[in-house]
């Protein structure tokens, strides 16, 4: 294996202001470090705008920081646990937010010129647990446009660039999120995963992403995209410590009637049991072959046998109708789109343009949303109307949907014979910023292995895998789960982890290149 | 099946959104190719298959009827783009609505 | 805006001659609930412009509705009141459509799968029976109020622009739309009205809206087409807004009856467009062409979930349906034994749960009906206020039956009485004594009167011992008035007979 040759060299390196200990330690070490006196919220959330000062110029992966308010936030911890009180797992630990959740009094842009400047005046579920928990909110990540596109690239405000190799797409659209935990930015973040937007850059940034099961997490003060796919969850650099911040903001909502009135899967405990012992896993045949870069497929089959290393039954499963799966997600993605994104229409809140008394309320929204809307929302936007409209509707809607149900037969079927599902989390790794921005299928493309789990709702994550030989770049390994098995998910993720990393001698982003005085100049 | 740009213009006007000549001249191409590559949908969806419109076979989740606060009026308008008389100030409307 | 239409109207008995009117009713009730269809804002209407919002009615980014489950209980009352089916398993859908008084830019509704559906209302018009069936009553939520400024009368037309109030966003409605109505003929309009009127009576007694149409918690969209006499082909229709009367519902459809039959007869072709009904000057003005096209894209609504109702669920909400108006109205005719034309003048002043309540504690049903139709209907009239809110209440109008009846009072000091207890003075019993309003029952005191009487009228008294007892009136005439009225006539008259005979 070409792996990282002394990851924790290289790790130094790579932070170049003081407290390199606390930016990459993991957030379950911060906790057992602020536990134990070594260090204070306060220091780590320093720690982590100190570097974000630094090399967010580089990666551009926040929108907004507020500073003040984390450092508020980190002060209340600090004296909350010296006065001894008993605090959440994470109390303490700074989090980056993608800026699709709501946050009273922050600005909320879903990154785009429609909502540049939007106060939200309440908080989003998750946010609030988070909050609750005695969280530390860092700032804002970048994402593609309302969530739209797998790069991160459509963001109005720029797009968000890959640690790994600057002149590259951090995956998306959450692309913001898992560029500042590889960045070191923050140990911990939130994304949001409408058909990847967690996985795809987890597995493009050498980190680890979740999806819950549909209805696991809240969806309330979340900037919709589509709502019948779109789930929050965790992003993290280990998995334990995505599991903490799965436990922390998982579970019902009555503002969302769509989560699920049932206890949070035990997805902490889940870390620890690291042996597969008794677990059969299916490899999905069809997501693999052609179209997969051969790193991908290199990395995936060493991350199989690693799998097998740890006591798992590996089996091979067909999923006939996975490749029917893009085809019903762009058109019951767009559909719900051309909807969720018709109210910013200037009349309450948002971009308005040509408000002079002579233009119409009709005329006011359509100029407006005419500007405030990049061209893939403006796509999505009408192909979804298309779908919709009359005399469409059966063809396109009506069929996606019952492509859906057979999505889930399949995944059903796949149950009975095996726990969990693997595949490659994308076909290929990151590719470079602009690459693909004329080609939206070629866009599209991307999302090909992410898909089917939204379209069922079911439990699914992404964790490194590894480098790709031919370009040194980060390769996910995904692990899809039942509907509430979303322990399991974390079960195959952290025995990866530990088999994966006791071969490379330390975790992967050890051996990410250093950012900083060095690079600054070149890049952005 | 090709979509025209006028086609695209009636869509656009749909969603309300004003598209220049350019946009509509990009936009229909792009469609047509991404309509061509999901049309296969239709091909697998047979009438013996039902739709599923969510996610999870949830029902029945209910609201208690019980008044919760509101926001003060002061907030709720803080990000209009114009407001008057505590109410939002819209341009001039044309059309008589639907309802 | 002027008070007057350049429209041509035909003649409404000539329209008959040459057409059948086909009626379609579309009815929104909002219901009375706490809070909100989809969160939890007050649905109270009376509240300062944007108090009552929240980021849900607001449609924010990221709020998602919560659906209220005392609507969809209401929905289901109502459904079954309407003699309809419930769906076991339906959704809402959201209808799109651009409307700055739309938070979302599309509503929550129900398409294609109702809540209720398959229903029918029986009606009587002048002593007629007509059922209207329902095709389908479903959920669905309000939108905020605009204010439109600087045109003339708050009109749309003209404005320079418009100010949004969204505290009825989001207010829970039931949509209640009929099937086509045929072969009403001339009385379409006015079983249209009795439609409205049984519908407001049925939503007040399942308790579920304040069922009040001039403050718009029942609005009518009136659609009405003229087909010509012996043709199966329906004529285009035009549909009527704006109807927040029973008087209008009617106004409103004689005169669209009248102007289509109008431009039919000059051979011209109905334009399929919206009206707006002029409550002030009895007349609709054109609004939007409607075409059959409008592309809502509708789609169900993925924020909520589907709502299934099993049968014994079902079974348990028609075990809460209270008895109906219609059914009511027959039994208690039937106890009463009121006529038809009797009846109708209950019904017509709006007495009918004022008499059952007045004969439920303790008053014949006769009298009753005497008491609230006439005395106190015609100082309701006067006061200008119904006739609920006069200033007596049914056990009071029992109580003062009951001192008639007793003779402790006559008709004619029951009427003080009246005048006492809507002063406020208090319950009968205590105007009569305060008043000193008692028949005076002692044959002492009557006979002194009565043998003034004959003093003073020798002539009469003369008459009536020669057998003319007719002439008895006029003495009872003078003892009645030595008396202050506080006599019984009748035990009087007995008294003068016996001292002449």
């Amino acid at each position: 294996m070409s792996e990282p040759q002394s990851p924790r060299t290289s790790m130094t390196d790579a932070v170049t202001t003081g407290g390199a200990e606390i930016l990459t330690s993991s957030a379950t070490d911060l906790v057992a470090a602020m536990e134990a006196g070594q260090v204070s919220s306060v220091e780590i959330t320093q720690a982590c705008l100190d570097r974000i000062e630094a090399v967010d110029r580089q990666v551009h992966a926040f929108l907004t920081v507020d500073a003040e308010r984390a450092l508020r936030q980190a002060r209340e911890v600090d004296s909350r646990r010296a006065a001894g009180q008993r605090l959440g797992p994470l109390a303490g630990v700074p989090l980056a937010v993608k800026d699709l959740f709501c946050y009273q009094g922050m600005v909320t842009t879903a990154a785009s010129r429609m909502l540049a400047g939007w106060v939200s005046p309440y908080t989003s579920t998750v946010v609030q647990r988070c909050v609750d928990a005695g969280m530390v909110i860092l700032g804002k990540t970048n994402l593609d446009e309302f969530a739209m596109g797998s790069s991160t690239e459509t963001s109005a405000f720029g797009p968000t660039h890959n640690p790994w190799d600057l002149e590259r797409i951090p995956g998306g659209s959450g692309g913001g999120s898992a560029a500042a935990l590889a960045a070191f930015q923050a140990p911990l973040a939130l994304g949001t995963d409408t058909g990847g937007s967690i996985r795809l850059p987890a597995a493009l940034t050498g980190t680890v992403g979740v999806k819950p099961t549909y209805g696991g997490t809240s969806r309330y003060g979340v900037i919709a995209m589509a709502s019948s796919l779109d789930q929050p969850g965790p992003c993290a650099r280990t998995v334990a410590d995505a599991a903490l911040l799965h436990q922390v903001i998982a579970g019902y909502d009555p503002m969302d009637q769509t989560s699920i009135p049932r206890d949070v899967p035990p997805v902490v405990e889940a870390c620890r049991q690291i042996d597969l012992a008794g677990m059969r896993l299916g490899v999905v045949t069809g997501l693999s072959g052609q179209g997969y870069a051969p790193g991908v497929t290199q990395r995936f089959e060493e991350a199989v046998a690693a799998l097998r290393g740890a006591g798992a039954e590996v089996i091979e499963v067909s999923c006939p109708h996975f490749e029917h799966a893009l085809g019903a997600y762009y058109l019951i993605q767009p559909a719900e789109v051309s909807s969720n994104l018709a109210r910013y229409d200037a009349m309450r809140y948002g971009l308005r343009l040509d408000d002079d008394g002579e233009h119409s309320a009709e005329q006011v929204m359509a100029a407006s949303r005419g500007a405030g809307f990049g061209a893939e929302a403006k796509r999505r936007i009408i192909l979804g109307t298309y779908a919709l409209s009359s005399g469409y509707y059966d063809a396109y809607y009506g069929s996606a949907q019952k492509v859906r149900t057979l999505i889930s037969r399949d995944f059903e079927a796949a149950w009975a014979t095996c726990d969990a599902l693997i595949s490659p989390t994308t076909p290929t790794t990151a590719f470079r910023i602009g690459e693909r921005t004329d080609d939206p299928l070629a866009m599209y493309q991307a999302d090909l292995c992410t898909i089917p789990a939204n379209l069922a709702g079911i439990a699914t994550g992404s964790f490194p895998a590894g480098l790709a030989p031919e370009d040194g770049l980060p390769v996910g390994l995904q692990v899809m789960a039942p509907v509430l098995c979303d322990d399991r998910v974390y079960r195959v993720g952290a025995a990866l982890e530990a088999q994966l990393e006791a071969a490379w001698g330390g975790p992967l982003l050890a051996s990410i290149p250093p950012l900083g005085a060095a690079a600054k100049e070149d890049v952005r | 099946m090709a979509l025209t740009p006028d086609e695209v213009v009636r869509l656009a006007g749909l969603a309300r959104i004003e598209l220049t000549a350019e946009e509509t001249a990009m936009l229909a191409p792009q469609l047509d190719v991404i309509l061509d590559a999901v049309a296969t949908v239709s091909e697998v969806a047979t009438d013996d298959v039902p739709p599923t419109s969510h996610a999870l076979p949830l029902v029945n989740a209910f609201r208690a009827d019980r008044v919760r606060p509101s926001m003060p009026a002061a907030e709720a308008l803080a990000m209009a783009p114009r407001a008057e008389q505590s109410r939002f100030r819209v341009p001039r409307i044309l059309d008589e609505g639907a309802q | 805006m002027s008070s007057w239409t350049t429209d041509d109207l035909m003649d409404y008995d000539e329209v008959m001659e040459r057409f059948d009117p086909v009626l379609g009713l579309e009815v929104h009730v909002e219901l009375s609930t706490a809070s909100k269809m989809f969160c939890g804002c007050s649905t109270d209407s009376d509240a300062d412009p944007n108090t009552h919002v929240c980021p849900v009615c607001l449609g924010l980014p990221g709020s998602l509705p919560a659906i209220n489950g005392h609507a969809v209980e209401s929905a289901i009352r109502i459904g079954l009141a309407l003699n309809c089916q419930i769906a076991p398993w339906c959704r809402m859908a959201r209808k799109n459509y651009f409307y700055p008084d739309m938070t979302k830019d599309y509503q929550i509704s129900q398409y294609d799968e109702p809540i209720c559906h398959d229903g029918h209302l029986d009606l009587e018009v002048d002593g007629q029976s007509y059922r209207v069936e329902i095709e389908r009553a479903h959920m669905e939520e309000d939108a905020g109020k605009s204010l439109h400024v600087g045109g003339s009368d708050g009109r749309i037309q003209g404005a320079a622009f418009s100010l949004m109030d969204y505290n009825r966003a989001g207010v829970p409605l039931i949509e209640i739309v009929t099937k086509p109505v045929r072969g009403l003929g001339a009385k379409a309009p006015a079983v249209a009205r009795a439609y409205m009127a049984q519908l407001r009576d049925i939503m007040i007694a399942l308790g579920v809206s304040h069922a009040r149409m001039e403050k718009g918690n029942l609005r009518c969209d009136a659609n009405v087409s003229l087909m010509p006499k012996g043709s199966d082909e329906l004529g285009t229709r035009t549909e009527t807004k704006n109807v927040n009367s029973l008087r209008s519902v009617e106004g409103a459809l004689s005169y669209e009856i009248r102007r289509q039959g109008a431009v039919l007869a000059s051979g011209g072709r109905v334009r399929q467009e919206t009206r707006m009904w002029q409550e002030s000057g009895e007349y609709t003005i054109a609004g939007r062409e409607k075409s059959d096209a409008e592309d809502y894209r509708y789609f169900p609504e993925p924020d909520l979930v589907p709502i299934e109702c099993s049968a014994s669920r079902v079974e348990e909400l028609r075990a809460t349906l209270p008895e109906l108006p219609a059914a009511k109205r027959a039994r208690l005719a039937a106890e009463w034994s009121f006529d038809e034309t009797e009846m109708a003048a209950v019904l017509n002043a709006g007495a009918l749960d004022l008499l059952d309540a007045t004969v439920t504690a303790g008053a014949a049903p006769e009298a009753a009906r005497k008491w609230w139709l006439s005395e106190l209907s015609r100082r309701a009239n006067e006061a200008g206020c119904e006739l609920s809110e006069v200033g007596m209440t049914p056990v009071q109008v029992a109580e003062l039956q009951a001192l008639v009846d007793d003779g402790s009072l006559t008709d004619k000091l029951a009427r003080q009485v009246i005048d006492g207890v809507i002063a406020g003075e208090g319950d009968p019993q205590q105007v009569v004594a305060s008043r000193g309003l008692a028949v005076v029952s002692d044959d002492g005191a009557l006979g002194a009167a009565v043998d003034e009487a004959i003093a003073a009228n020798p002539g009469v008294a003369e008459k009536i011992r020669g057998g003319r007892v007719q002439a008895a009136g006029a003495l009872i005439g003078q003892v009645m008035k030595a008396m202050h009225g506080q006599a019984d006539a009748k035990r009087v008259r007995q008294i003068i007979l016996e001292k002449l005979s």
